[in-house]
């Protein structure tokens, strides 16, 4: 799951992580107030407002405005609530931006890279650093390898600070700000363990001219399978960001994804789901999307997949490939009669079933009177399901 | 023979009095699995079909002599159960549950370090060893004893690869699902090199899916040290980057773990590779055929 930049900074200004001082808005006229009273005390210039969706590259896109007055600051919000923003991340449709995150200015006198991952190859957290900051740390790490530092950190005891020096010594920062920045890498590296955090992102970080150190922007994703711990945080999720299906799919516990192929799928297990998407696209069809129905799904989730399969408007045609083992083929059978009464099957219809209670299953499908083309093996699903397609 | 499993495995069943670990327990039992216990604390005492239900795994170790587990514990409560059958010396575990948090297993890892246990899964299917032992989750009848090791991180994408198999008549060894979480207890290059040691194994099956670099590792450990054949198959030529599917571990992040990518690797090192999952089983029918 992910979050949005705001909501991001104040998680970890409660784990001693430095962010600036900065308020979200909905309207213009909250922004103009947010900045008036961050003006107020004399202490900055100015202020960002920033557009505030689930993707990067936003201030290249247009989506970072600076201000200097509250005035300056409403007509920033005004442009940019309601605009659909296109960046690299967001795919050429965009993101319409629903609230704005405003912040006080600082004077950066050196930006840097800092990110907290899960390494698979090494079974631990990893902290990285770089020089290379505002800049993607894929690129740095295609074309400049050399310029990411990275710690590994025994779960026995945690980051030791001796770690975050090494870490900020290897950026060459200056012996003042070490303190600061070990401090600051010690509260990132809590708030994500505490929080199951599937990756951090600091990106840049920043030294002010008045010494400080500072996340500019902040990135974090959360393992889904340690939601259940953060109930707080689920209260985060931000349903407008996610694909309408996606969203009613999670509902039922199914893992959907959307795709942009016009064969719908459905089938049992992550790994069969996959293999069948790509055999559907090696006998010339595309799949519209990957949907994994479990193993071992209810008749409710089954007919709840089907549902969403149907609603997805590209879809020509549609495969369901089930291999029996815990799930039943016969449960399969009853999900997929049971939608076809609620919503009709307007599209063909290619089912394979193998594996447990097989036979009960085609007998069901059978004797319901549906349009369905059966098939014996994932081969011959997958042509029949692209040839239906095309036609 | 087979590796990890055979007919002599004493096997006991942490979360027995579950709905699924229940189930699951029946099911080996009438595969033949020798199930001499179970677990679930505060039961201690009572029995599953006759099978003894003991408070801890110390206590159904030492009144059973098992030497291996299997953990049906829902995910909250897993990665507690995992550790403590590696404690109480439990050669062979295996751990079916999904969704264990990713923090949870980093300290798993690290409490398995230097202690002689070995994990299979989580997010796993299990082991078995066809017509001596089951100890997981797929549906035995499919199975059939013979010459062929399949290890994967799949479910029923395994079961697709093992029902081909059986339909060409080649059996396996021994079919291992190494799960599809992040953090995993047994890798590929861990089983591949216990299937290149045993005798009954005469060629073996790798299927693998995107994500991480696990089946990279592989294919530089085969290259080295493997002299059977070893034929491949990788799951989702056609995944988007950055989302998730349906594994934990499914993911391409960072633009890295593209089926592609693994698919080039595999063949720089000499691996058979297939890219249809209809022809896993004719692939290895091919290769033997060549041998």
């Amino acid at each position: 799951m992910n979050i949005h930049e705001y909501q991001a900074k104040e998680l970890l200004g409660r784990y001693g992580v430095k962010v600036p001082r900065g308020k979200i808005a909905f309207t213009p006229r909250e922004a103009e107030e947010i900045a008036k009273e961050f003006l107020a005390d004399g202490k900055n210039s100015a202020c960002v407002v920033k557009a505030q969706i689930h993707a990067g590259g936003r201030g290249k896109a247009g989506g970072v405005k600076f201000a200097k007055t509250g005035e300056e600051a409403r007509a920033n919000a005004e442009a940019l609530l309601g605009k659909v923003l296109v960046t690299h991340q967001t795919g050429p449709r965009g993101k319409e931006v629903k609230k704005v995150l405003v912040e006080e200015g600082c004077q950066i006198a050196k930006e840097y890279y800092l990110g907290v991952v899960v390494d698979r190859a090494h079974q631990r957290v990893c902290m990285m650093a770089s020089s290379e900051g505002g800049v993607e740390i894929e690129e740095v790490a295609s074309k400049n390898p050399g310029k990411i530092l990275k710690e590994y950190v025994d779960p026995a005891v945690g980051l030791q600070a001796f770690s975050a020096r090494n870490l900020s010594f290897g950026l060459s920062l200056d012996k003042a700000l070490v303190n600061k920045a070990v401090k600051f890498m010690m509260g990132l590296y809590n708030a994500f363990v505490s929080l199951d955090c599937s990756m951090a992102e600091i990106n840049p970080l920043v030294v002010t001219k008045d010494g400080e150190v500072m996340a500019l922007d902040a990135k974090i994703s959360f393992d889904d399978n340690g939601l259940f711990r953060h109930k707080d945080i689920e209260g985060m999720r931000d349903l407008d960001e996610e694909d309408p299906r996606e969203v009613e799919a999670s509902r039922y516990n199914l893992n959907y994804v959307s795709l942009d192929g016009n064969i719908g799928c459905m089938v049992n297990g992550a790994g069969l789901a996959m293999a069948t998407m790509d055999i559907i696209k090696l006998y010339g069809g595309s799949p519209a999307n990957f949907l994994d129905v479990g193993g071992g799904a209810t008749k409710e989730q089954v007919t709840a997949a089907f549902k969403i399969l149907m609603s997805d408007k590209n879809v020509r045609a549609v495969l369901v490939n089930i291999f029996g083992g815990i799930m039943r083929c016969d449960i399969i059978a009853e999900g997929i009669i049971e939608a076809a009464k609620d919503v009709g099957v307007k599209v063909p219809l290619v089912v394979r079933l193998q594996g447990t209670n097989v036979d009960r299953g085609r007998e069901l499908l059978g004797r319901s009177g549906l349009n369905i083309i059966s098939a014996d093996k994932m081969d011959e699903a997958a042509e029949k399901v692209a040839r239906a397609a095309k036609r | 023979m087979g590796i990890f499993v055979d007919r002599n495995t004493k096997v006991i069943c942490q979360g027995i009095t579950g709905e699924q670990g229940t189930f699951h327990t029946r099911q080996m039992v009438s595969y033949g699995t020798k199930m001499v216990g179970g677990v679930t604390p505060g039961k201690g005492g009572t029995d599953v079909d006759g099978i003894p239900v003991f408070n801890t795994v110390g206590e159904a170790k030492k009144r059973t002599g098992a030497d291996a587990s299997v953990i049906y514990v829902p995910a909250a409560f897993a990665a507690d159960a995992i550790m403590e059958a590696i404690d109480a010396g439990i050669s062979l575990v295996v751990c079916i549950t999904e969704g264990i948090p990713v923090m949870d297993m980093i300290k798993v890892k690290r409490f398995l370090e230097g202690r002689p246990s070995r994990l299979i899964g989580p997010n796993c299917p299990g082991v078995i060893t066809p017509e001596e032992c089951k100890v997981g989750i797929m549906p035995g009848h499919i199975h059939k004893k013979g010459s062929i090791g399949v290890v994967s991180r799949s479910g029923t994408l395994t079961y697709e690869a093992v029902d081909q198999l059986t339909r060409l008549g080649l059996g396996q060894s021994t079919c291992v699902g190494i799960g599809g979480d992040p953090i995993n207890g047994t890798n590929f290059i861990d089983v591949i090199g216990e299937f290149e040691k045993d005798p009954q194994t005469r060629a073996i099956v790798m299927i693998g899916e995107i994500g991480g670099s696990a089946e990279e590792e592989a294919a530089e450990f085969i290259r080295k040290n493997v002299k059977k054949p070893v034929i491949a198959y990788i799951a989702g030529v056609t995944a988007p980057k950055g989302r998730r599917m349906g594994h934990a571990g499914a993911i391409i992040a960072g633009g890295k773990g593209t089926a592609d990518e693994k698919y080039a690797v595999l063949k720089e090192a000499g691996i058979t590779t297939t890219k249809n999952p209809a022809d896993i089983g004719k692939a290895v029918l091919e290769v033997l055929e060549k041998v």
